[in-house]
């Protein structure tokens, strides 16, 4: 246990040397860089023009869309580690449970391909 | 060991605050990245604990993917964020009332395994020692032959959320040229080609 969380010590060290940094950095140029604002600076700029429009737009459905499909086959990586690891102890069982896990979920595949989920225009 | 100590009160307060942020801050957009904090902290203790299989799959899906998914909803609703506030005085007693079912059911359950008889014999659970097994090894033993019908459950349970996903939100759009290869590749010199005759001082 001990062992184990020592070879996770150099990302603590890591993640505190990146927490200083940037702390460091963002602290420094508040402090130390001269600041006049005034109300031209701090409006957004968009190549001379007023902005248009709100930043924040109505987005496509169809990015949700492949988002969801990702996450699906993100999880079907994540179930083929374990299995990889121990694929010398588990057997065939093992083996053949995970290529019918497999097999649904390419069933899956298929139809999302003939449906033309994956095409965007 | 104290380092350990440190890394547990870091990760835990860290996670507990940016709960609380994730809640009350005003932006939505920010209210995920918050989110997304909490998610690395809960994975920093996961790996306190010794379950660094969970910890690493918490990084890859919830911040690499779930995270994401929330960002394009909290964009696809184009929020507004008056109205998102004026009714906060009139939901208060319906909000009030779930989070008191939420919060009764978890003491029944934290109450039941202090207090069950059976408690004590799942805590005496032969879990493997993690000094000679390694996580992602303990998992796939059993995950794969022992809970071999929970895993095709789960195989299950993903084909219905693929197809569920392209029923809802695929339609077919109007006047989209699509590239048929194989059209393109079928088409030779008697179907693209023709030859006439024109006579002189007349056209086609």
């Amino acid at each position: 246990m001990d062992a184990m969380l020592r070879e996770y010590l150099p990302i603590l060290i890591f993640l505190g040397l990146a927490i200083g940094i940037a702390s460091v950095m963002v602290a420094a140029s508040y402090f130390a860089a001269a600041q006049r604002p005034d109300s031209e600076k701090l409006s957004a700029y968009e190549c001379g023009f007023e902005p248009f429009s709100d930043a924040r737009h109505k987005f496509d459905v169809r990015f949700y869309l492949v988002a969801i499909l990702f996450i699906i086959f993100d999880l079907e990586v994540a179930f083929l580690f374990p299995w990889a690891v121990t694929l010398g102890h588990t057997g065939l069982f093992g083996f053949w449970s995970m290529v019918a896990f497999l097999g649904v979920l390419t069933i899956g595949f298929i139809y999302e391909w003939k449906k033309g989920a994956l095409e965007w225009e | 060991m104290i380092v350990e100590a440190l890394a547990f009160y870091m990760f835990a307060a860290v996670a507990v605050a940016s709960g609380v942020l994730v809640v009350s801050v005003r932006n939505p957009v920010h209210s995920v990245l918050f989110l997304i904090l909490a998610f690395f902290n809960a994975a920093g203790l996961f790996v306190l604990v010794g379950a660094e299989f969970l910890a690493m799959i918490l990084v890859v899906v919830y911040v690499g993917a779930v995270a994401v998914l929330f960002l394009f909803v909290v964009m696809m609703l184009d929020i507004d964020f008056a109205a998102l506030r004026s009714g906060f005085i009139r939901y208060l007693p319906i909000g009030a009332m779930v989070g008191l079912v939420l919060l009764s059911e978890l003491a029944l359950i934290v109450g039941a395994w202090i207090t069950a008889p059976e408690a004590a014999s799942a805590f005496g659970a032969p879990s493997p020692d993690a000094a000679k097994i390694a996580n992602t090894h303990a998992l796939g033993l059993v995950l794969y032959t022992k809970y071999a019908y929970l895993f095709q459950a789960a195989g299950m349970i993903l084909l219905v959320a693929m197809v569920g996903a392209i029923v809802l939100t695929l339609r077919d759009r109007e006047g989209v040229r699509r590239q048929n290869i194989g059209e393109q590749l079928a088409r030779g010199k008697h179907n693209s080609v023709e030859v006439r005759k024109v006579r002189t001082g007349s056209g086609i």
